[in-house]
């Protein structure tokens, strides 16, 4: 009944782009390299480990299927922020890094960014590198290190969730703000400039960084009332965990 | 009335405000956030709700000489833009929906094979 209800909802919101994603032309060629040489590891890795995984569980593949729409589905998601009469989306890349890991999770980002780059003029090609690497890439990391630090701190799943969602979205925007500080900033000094670019996404992304948490954690939720086994399989609880809350 | 059934009856209450819980949030999304919409013209909107890409990125870009280019496969013409969202939001609903039922199949036959595995 819910996922009926959730994918309506995210179809409901596709529309014309208003997003965070760089768009192409605005990084100097300089950085857009190194941007890119930063982001391939992690990619090549998440290749490496979707290999690996899809051998080892048959579960996988359709979990990594399911993450991989919901995470092209919300990241090209317009939301409207009353508060701040602006529009941008959520990542998804939490949600995927606690399911998947974050090398899968990174994988993940890249491809998606990679159609949204190409057919949907959301993000740019020669900005691909530095999107990949601050949603896909440190969105994935910092959601799946809240979530593994909380959960071992005996935090539950769903607080849990929420927060490693929220830690996502808002350390992307931290890292954004930082690739396009470093970019664009030519002979002005690097942290002001920073500081003023953070403070103009805060309106926007601090609502949305909410919205992102609530999201991952009813997905994470979802999973556990329906799979539990493949929250198990996947690392994300102990099966003594799943057989006490019964 | 047992100490037991006592403590399910209060879990199932509890799982049925955390649902209406869920349900409220996805409403209140769906219902509030396009509300704005509803009330302005398109061309004062397009205005009144820019994109964070429009209001930070690019404007921060502009003050300090960097233009955005335009893409590769430039969709953003006229209605084509809606049209390739429309067919990408169509194309990965439908992907979230198969894959999902892939998942609770999967329950599905590993739970049926259990039972064959018993008899």
């Amino acid at each position: 009944m819910k996922i009926p209800f959730l994918i309506t909802a995210l179809l409901l919101f596709a529309s014309p782009a208003h997003a965070m994603h760089i768009s192409e032309g605005i990084l100097p060629l300089p950085w857009a390299v190194a941007w890119y040489a930063l982001a391939i590891p992690f990619v090549a890795m998440g290749i490496r480990q979707v290999n690996r995984m899809s051998r080892r569980d048959l579960s996988f593949k359709p979990l990594a299927g399911l993450m991989a729409a919901v995470v092209f589905i919300i990241s090209c998601m317009p939301v409207p922020v009353p508060i701040a009469g602006t529009c941008s989306h959520p990542c998804g890349t939490g949600m995927a890094a606690i399911l998947l890991g974050p090398f899968v999770s990174s994988l993940i980002a890249a491809i998606a960014l990679l159609f949204q780059a190409l057919f949907l003029s959301h993000g740019g090609l020669s900005t691909w590198g530095a999107n990949v690497f601050s949603m896909g890439v440190v969105g994935s990391i910092a959601g799946y290190f809240t979530f593994k630090g909380l959960r071992a701190m005996g935090v539950p799943l769903a607080p849990a969730a929420f927060f490693a969602g929220l830690q996502a979205d808002w350390a992307t925007y931290l890292v954004t703000s930082v690739e396009l500080a470093s970019g664009i900033r030519g002979s002005e000094p690097f942290l002001p400039l920073l500081e003023k670019i953070l403070l103009a996404f805060v309106p926007t992304q601090l609502p949305l960084g909410i919205l992102e948490g609530a999201m991952t954690a009813g997905m994470v939720m979802l999973l556990y009332r329906k799979r539990p086994d493949i929250l198990v399989t996947m690392g994300v609880m102990d099966a003594g965990e799943v057989k006490a809350n019964g | 009335m047992d100490r037991e059934t006592r403590k399910g009856q209060r879990a199932q209450g509890t799982r049925k405000i955390a649902k209406t819980l869920v349900y409220s949030f996805f409403l209140s999304v769906l219902t509030l956030c396009p509300l704005p919409f509803a009330f302005c013209h398109d061309a004062v909107c397009a205005e009144t709700w820019p994109g964070v890409d429009e209001s930070v990125v690019e404007k921060f870009a502009r003050e300090h000489g960097r233009e955005s280019r335009e893409p590769l496969i430039n969709t953003d013409q006229g209605d084509l833009l809606l049209f390739a969202f429309l067919l990408a939001g169509t194309a990965g609903g439908f992907a979230a929906g198969y894959f999902w039922r892939m998942l609770l199949e999967g329950k599905t036959k590993a739970q049926g094979s259990g039972k064959e595995k018993k008899k």
